[in-house]
C-alpha cells in the first residue's frame, strides 16, 4: 500500500505526488495598509525590541460555543508556561494588554478586506460575527484572536483551472516570540493588534511548486490593490499538507514563498514515511491496542554516566525517566524527513509540552552513539527488564517535567500505531518542520460578546466596486500585447501606477514601452541612487507624463527630471530643464567628437551613436536624441 | 402561523419567514442556498435579541459565524441537527477531611459564566463541580461547598440582597465553616463588601469577596486566579474581616485582600482596578502564600459569635455635587421622602451657598445629611473655610474619611435602625470596621504619575 519510497526532492516528478495522493491548500496572511491597529488607536506597523514593561500572564482552557473544549487548548494548558509580555508604550495601549475592551473595528481595514473579497469574485457576508479564536500559546495576551468572516466562495484562475478560495476572513495579528525556554515564553507587542487578511484556498493544489505558484498568485493579487504592507514579515502563509491516508498538517508561519516547495516536499515525506513506520508497526503486531510501554525512574542507576549532560542534570538534582517502548526496536531512528528520524517527533513533543527545551532532550537505545557507554546500556536494560526487540528512551528535568515527559513519549509513540497525528508544525530553516502544537479544531472559536454583529450594506460594497484594480491577470495579457518584457509587466500590473499606466498609453498614446520604463525602471535607478523616489505619486508622475506629451520634456530628460523632484521633494514646472539652443546643442557634439576621436573605434557603424551618447550625456537631456542626431549626421557628413 | 418560539430562538420578522418557510430550526445543520450563487454549509444558531430582524446566524464548518440576509435565501436543505451542550464539565468536588471547609455563595458576575444566546452576553454559570472542571486547584485547598443564592449582575444587587446574603453568611458561620467566599460582579462588589462589613460584625472567620474583570469564558481571565487566591484566603489567612480579593497589578501574579470599608473600583476595566482607599491593603495573596502588609486587623477566632444587624433604609441617596449644582436637586430628595443624603463634597468637603436653604430645609425635615469628599482621598475638614462651617450649622455632619459609597451604605444601615438622628449620628461617627480611621498613613495616597523617570524606573522593573 506505501510501497513508493521517497526521490529526492529534485526528482520528484507530478506523476509521484499523484502517485502519494499529495494536497495541499494554503492559509495566506496579508497585513493591510491602515495607519492604525483593528480594534484599537495604536499606530500600526511600528516595530521595535525595546519595552517599558513587562505583564506576566497564563492561559487556560475555555469551552467552546457549543461546549467542548480544544484539544490544543488543553495541550497548551499541560505545559505551564509563564507568558512574558514585553510592552512600548508608544505601539501598545490597555487593549493590546487586554485591560481594555475593544473599539469599534477599524472601517479602512474593513474596506481593504472587501476590496481583494471582489477581486476573488467571492460572496461578501452580509452581517459580519467577530469571533474569538482561541490561542493558548500565549501570542495573543486574551488567548483569542478577534477575527471575522468577510466572504466565502471565492475564485482565482490558475493555469487552466480555478482555485477555489474557501474564504476570507480579517483579523488582528498576534505578538512577535522573543524568546522561548524552559517555562518562560517572551513575547513582543509591537505587531499584536495590526490588522490583517487571511485567505483560505481550497486544497486544490497538486505539487509542491504548484503551491508555490498559487501563493505568489494571491500574494500579487493582494498587493494590486496598493492597500497592503510589503516587507519582512507582512505576508507570511501556512501551508496545509496532506497525503492518501495521512492527515491534514498545517505548517505554520512560512516566511517565504519560495520555501514553500522543498517544506510541502518533506511533510508529504513525513506524512508518507509514518504511515509506512504504522505498517511496520502493524506487521510487529504492535497495534493501539496490543501497545506496550512503561517508565522507570532510573535516576540512581546512571548517577555516574559517562554522559555529560545526563551526569549534570542528576547532579543538579533532576530526575531520569526511563521509557520502554516494547517491540519497537529500530523505530526510534526510522526515517521521516530528509536527515530527520521518528525520535525526532518525540522530543519535538517533550521540547513543547514538558517544556524540556534545552536540546538534546532525550537518548534512545536504537543509538547511544556519543551518549551511554555500552556496559551502561546493557546495565539499563538488565534493569528495567528490556527485550531484545525493545527500544528505551531515556528523558531528564525536574520531576514534573520528567513525568509530563515519559507520559508524552508514550503518547507520541503509541499514536505511530494510528498514522499521522494532527498537528501544527513550524517550518525549520533546513526545509524540514518540527512539531509546533496539536492542530486546533472548530471548537477552539467563541463568538466575541464584546462587540455585536455588523451589517455591511451592498452600498458599502458598490462604493468600493467603483475603485477595484482591475485584475492584474488581465493587464498582464494586455502588457503581453503590447510586447512589454515579463520584468517590466509584473510589477506594472499589481502596481498603483497601473491606471495611469493605462490613460497614458490608451488616451494619451504614449508609447507603450517609453511609458512603462518611466514608471517601472526610472524610479528603480533613482532608488539605487538612495533618492526618496515616494515622492514621485501617481499626481506627480501624471504631471510629469502631461509635460512629456506637451513636449515639454524628452524621453531622454525624463529621468533627469524625476531625479530632480525626487532632490527636491516636490515637482514645479521650474525644474523642467531649458531646452539647449542650438549652439549649445553644437557644442556638445563637438566636444563628443573630440573625445571620440581619441578612441580607436572599432565599428563603424555606431558611430554616430557613441558621438550621440556622449553629446546627450553633456546636454543632461535638454535636447531630444532624434534632434541631436540629425545635426551628428551633418556634421560627419561634412567631415566626410 | 403557530410555532415553537424555542425552535426559532430570537428570530422575528424576514429571518423568522426564511426559517420557518423551509422548518429550518435552530441547531439544524443545513445547506443555505442565496440567490448570488452562493451556497452556505453550517449550523443554524438562535439570534440574539437586540440584532435585527433581516440577517440568519450560521456557525460555518470552520467554526466561524456569519449572518446572510434573509431576502436572499431561495433555499434551505436540512442535513442534520446539532444542539449546542454549553456545560462546563462537572467532576464532583474531591473530599479531604484534612482541609478546612469553605463556603461559596455565588451572587452572579463572571467568575463562573457562560453565553447567553439570547443577548448574545455571557451569564453566570455556577456549582461545586463546574467550578472543579474549570478551576482543580481549589481542590487542592480546602473542601468546597457552595450555595447559589442570586444570580443578578453587581449593579441588580439591593437591599434584599444584601440582607440575604448576610444572613446566609451568619448561618453558615454558625454551622462551623472555617472560611467565606461571595462571588460577585466588579462593578458594586465594594458596595456590597461595604454593607457586609456593617451587617456582619465580629465574624470569627474570613469573609471574602472575589470577581473578574475578564469572565472567564476567555482563556486569559483572571477569574481562575482570582477564585485560588479568595478560597486560599478564606481557608488559610488569620484576618477575620470583610474583604475583597482581586488582583494586585494586571499580571498573573499575586491578589491584594482590600478592607471592604476601604475598597473601590477605580478603573473601568484594569484586572487591577481595585484599590484601597487612605489606607495601605491588608495583605498580598498568591498561590502559595499570604503575606500580611499590616498588623492592624481582626484576628481568627475558633468561636462561632457572629452578630448580624441586617437592616437597610432604602430612602437615601448619594448627591455627587458639581459647581452650578442648583438647590432643587436637594430639595426633590426632601419632597420625595428621602430620609438620608450622603454628599460628595468638593475639595475638603464644600458645595455652594445657593445650596444652603435646601440644606436647612433639610435639616427642619429630618433629613439626615453627612458629608464626604469626591477627592476620595483624604478627610473632610469644615473648619478651615467659613463655608465649611456654615454648612455645619445648618446639620451637614462631616464624615471624616469615609468614602462615599460606603458612607451611603452605612447610612442605609443605621438608618435602617433608628429614626433617631442622633441616634443614627451615634452609629455614623463610630468607627465599626475601618471605614473610619484616626490617621491617614504616609504611604495610603500614592498615585504615581507615568511618565515621570522613577516612576518608569519602577514600572521597567515590576511586572505591571
Amino acid at each position: 500500500m506505501y510501497d513508493f519510497v521517497f526521490k529526492p526532492f529534485g526528482e520528484m516528478t507530478p506523476e509521484d505526488y499523484e502517485e502519494i495522493g499529495f494536497m495541499s491548500g494554503l492559509e495566506i496572511h496579508q497585513q493591510l495598509l491602515t495607519k492604525k491597529k483593528l480594534f484599537c488607536h495604536c499606530p500600526a506597523g511600528r516595530y521595535t525590541h525595546s519595552y517599558n514593561a513587562e505583564i506576566l500572564r497564563h492561559m487556560r482552557p475555555t469551552l467552546s460555543e457549543l461546549g467542548e473544549y480544544d484539544g490544543t487548548a488543553l495541550m497548551e494548558f499541560k505545559t505551564k508556561k509563564n507568558i512574558i509580555y514585553r510592552i512600548h508604550r508608544d505601539t501598545v495601549c490597555t487593549y493590546e494588554m487586554d485591560d481594555t475592551p475593544p473599539f469599534l473595528i477599524n472601517e479602512d481595514a474593513l474596506d481593504i478586506a472587501f476590496e481583494v473579497a471582489l477581486l476573488l469574485d467571492a460572496s461578501i457576508v452580509d452581517e459580519i460575527h467577530i469571533a474569538r479564536k482561541q490561542y493558548l500559546d500565549g501570542s495573543i495576551p486574551t488567548g483569542f484572536q478577534r477575527t471575522a468572516i468577510t466572504c466565502v466562495n471565492g475564485k482565482i484562475p490558475y493555469k487552466d483551472r480555478v482555485i477555489n478560495i474557501i474564504q476570507m476572513s480579517i483579523e488582528e495579528d498576534s505578538c512577535r516570540e522573543e524568546g522561548d525556554s524552559g517555562h518562560n515564553r517572551i513575547y513582543l507587542t509591537d505587531r499584536l493588534g495590526m490588522p490583517l487578511i487571511e485567505t483560505v484556498t481550497a486544497p486544490e493544489m497538486k505539487t509542491p511548486q504548484e503551491v508555490a505558484e498559487v501563493n505568489e498568485l494571491l500574494r500579487r493579487l493582494s498587493r494590486s490593490t496598493g492597500h497592503v504592507r510589503t516587507g519582512i514579515g507582512a505576508g507570511r502563509e501556512d501551508v496545509n499538507v496532506s497525503v492518501r491516508g495521512g492527515t491534514r498538517i498545517e505548517i505554520k508561519g512560512v516566511p517565504q514563498i519560495h520555501r514553500i516547495p522543498l517544506l510541502t516536499y518533506n511533510e508529504a515525506m513525513r506524512q508518507w514515511n509514518l504511515l509506512r513506520l504504522r505498517e511496520e508497526l502493524h506487521r510487529r503486531g504492535i497495534t493501539q491496542e496490543t501497545f506496550e510501554a512503561k517508565v522507570d525512574d532510573v535516576t540512581f542507576l546512571l548517577r555516574k554516566t559517562v554522559y555529560q549532560p545526563l551526569f549534570k542534570a542528576i547532579e543538579s538534582g533532576k530526575l531520569v525517566k526511563c521509557v520502554t517502548l516494547r517491540g519497537f526496536k529500530g523505530l526510534l531512528t526510522w526515517q521521516t524527513q530528509t536527515d530527520t528520524y521518528f525520535a525526532k517527533e518525540i522530543s519535538d513533543r517533550v521540547r513543547v509540552i514538558a517544556c524540556l527545551t534545552e536540546l538534546p532532550n532525550i537518548i534512545h537505545s536504537d543509538s547511544y552513539e556519543n551518549t551511554l557507554s555500552s556496559a551502561e546500556g546493557q546495565k539499563l536494560r538488565k534493569t528495567v527488564g528490556t527485550h531484545d526487540d525493545d527500544s528505551l528512551v531515556l528523558v531528564w528535568g525536574d520531576k514534573a517535567d520528567a513525568e509530563m515527559a515519559a507520559n508524552e513519549i508514550i503518547i507520541r509513540a503509541k499514536e505511530a500505531t494510528l498514522g499521522v497525528p494532527s498537528e501544527t508544525r513550524q517550518a525549520l530553516r533546513d526545509g524540514t518542520n518540527g512539531f509546533e502544537r496539536i492542530l486546533p479544531g472548530p471548537d477552539r472559536m467563541y463568538p466575541d460578546t464584546d462587540l455585536p454583529p455588523k451589517r455591511i450594506t451592498p452600498e458599502r460594497i458598490n462604493k468600493i466596486k467603483q475603485s477595484i484594480p482591475e485584475k492584474y491577470w488581465l493587464r498582464e495579457k494586455w502588457y503581453q500585447s503590447l510586447k512589454l518584457s515579463d520584468d517590466i509587466s509584473k510589477p506594472l500590473a499589481i502596481s498603483p501606477f497601473a491606471d495611469l499606466f493605462k490613460l497614458v498609453v490608451n488616451e494619451w498614446k504614449v508609447n507603450p514601452i517609453t511609458a512603462s520604463n518611466f514608471i517601472i525602471q526610472f524610479p528603480k535607478r533613482l532608488k539605487r541612487l538612495r533618492l526618496n523616489t515616494s515622492i514621485l505619486t501617481i499626481d506627480v508622475m501624471k504631471s510629469l507624463f502631461d509635460e512629456y506629451r506637451n513636449g515639454n520634456i524628452t524621453k531622454d530628460s525624463m529621468l533627469f527630471v524625476m531625479q530632480d523632484v525626487c532632490r527636491m521633494g516636490k515637482f514645479e514646472p521650474e525644474y523642467l530643464p531649458e531646452k539647449a539652443t542650438p549652439e549649445e546643442v553644437e557644442a556638445a557634439i563637438d566636444a563628443a567628437l573630440l573625445n571620440v576621436n581619441d578612441l580607436e573605434i572599432k565599428i563603424m557603424g555606431k558611430f554616430e551613436h557613441i558621438i550621440s551618447g556622449y553629446a546627450m550625456k553633456n546636454l543632461r537631456g535638454r535636447a531630444a536624441a532624434a534632434d541631436v542626431m540629425t545635426i551628428i549626421k551633418k556634421k560627419i557628413g561634412k567631415e566626410k | 402561523m403557530e410555532y415553537n418560539q424555542e425552535d426559532y430562538k430570537g428570530y422575528r420578522g424576514a429571518g423568522l419567514d426564511a426559517l420557518m418557510q423551509y422548518e429550518a430550526k435552530i441547531w439544524s445543520d443545513v445547506e443555505i442556498i442565496a440567490n448570488d450563487g452562493g451556497t452556505y454549509i453550517g449550523i443554524i444558531l438562535p439570534r440574539s435579541v437586540q440584532a435585527d430582524e433581516e440577517h440568519i446566524v450560521i456557525k460555518l464548518r470552520s467554526g466561524y459565524n456569519i449572518g446572510i440576509s434573509a431576502n436572499k435565501i431561495t433555499g434551505i436543505k436540512i442535513n442534520g441537527r446539532k444542539v449546542a451542550n454549553y456545560k462546563i464539565p462537572e467532576k464532583a468536588f474531591p473530599h479531604d477531611p484534612k482541609k478546612p471547609r469553605v463556603k461559596l455563595f455565588g451572587t452572579g458576575g463572571t467568575i463562573a459564566s457562560r453565553l447567553d444566546y439570547r443577548t448574545g452576553a455571557v451569564i453566570p454559570a455556577f456549582s461545586p463541580g463546574e467550578l472543579y472542571g474549570s478551576v482543580p486547584e481549589l481542590a487542592d485547598i480546602c473542601n468546597l461547598e457552595t450555595e447559589k443564592l442570586y444570580g443578578v449582575f453587581s449593579e441588580n444587587m439591593g437591599p434584599e440582597q444584601w440582607i440575604g446574603t448576610a444572613k446566609a453568611i451568619a448561618a453558615e458561620i454558625e454551622k462551623g465553616v472555617q472560611g467565606i467566599v461571595i462571588g460577585h460582579g466588579t462593578d458594586t462588589m465594594h458596595h456590597t463588601a461595604a454593607i457586609l462589613s456593617f451587617m456582619i460584625q465580629n465574624s470569627p472567620v474570613p469573609i471574602v469577596m472575589v470577581g473578574s474583570q475578564r469572565s472567564s469564558d476567555r482563556p486569559s481571565s483572571d477569574a481562575a486566579l482570582n477564585l485560588i487566591h479568595s478560597v486560599k484566603t478564606a481557608a488559610e489567612s488569620d484576618i477575620a474581616e470583610v474583604m475583597v480579593c482581586m488582583f494586585g497589578p494586571t499580571s498573573d501574579d499575586y491578589g491584594l485582600l482590600h478592607r471592604g470599608t476601604r475598597v473601590r473600583k477605580m478603573h473601568s476595566s484594569y484586572r487591577s482596578t481595585f484599590r484601597t482607599i487612605g489606607e495601605i491593603p491588608l495583605a498580598m495573596v498568591d498561590r502559595n502564600k499570604i503575606t500580611p502588609l499590616t498588623q492592624d486587623y481582626k484576628r481568627r477566632r475558633r468561636d462561632r459569635d457572629v452578630k448580624i444587624i441586617p437592616t437597610f433604609e432604602e430612602r437615601l441617596g448619594i448627591v455627587y455635587y458639581y459647581p452650578n449644582m442648583h438647590p432643587d436637586m436637594i430639595d426633590s430628595m426632601i419632597d420625595n421622602g428621602y430620609r438620608g443624603i450622603v454628599i460628595a463634597g468638593t475639595g475638603l468637603g464644600h458645595v455652594n451657598k445657593p445650596l444652603y436653604p435646601a440644606l436647612k430645609r433639610a435639616q427642619e425635615k429630618n433629613v439626615a445629611v453627612y458629608m464626604t469628599v469626591q477627592t476620595l482621598w483624604g478627610y473632610v475638614q469644615m473648619y478651615v473655610y467659613d463655608t465649611g462651617r456654615d454648612m455645619m450649622e445648618l446639620g451637614v455632619v462631616p464624615m471624616a474619611n469615609m468614602l462615599p459609597e460606603v458612607a451611603y451604605m452605612k447610612l442605609g444601615w443605621a438608618l435602617g435602625q433608628s429614626r433617631d438622628l442622633e441616634e443614627v449620628k451615634k452609629i455614623m461617627m463610630t468607627p465599626i470596621a475601618g471605614e473610619i480611621t484616626e490617621r491617614e498613613p504616609s504611604n495610603g495616597y500614592l498615585i504615581y504619575q507615568g511618565g515621570i523617570p522613577e516612576v518608569e524606573e519602577f514600572i521597567s522593573k515590576y511586572n505591571k
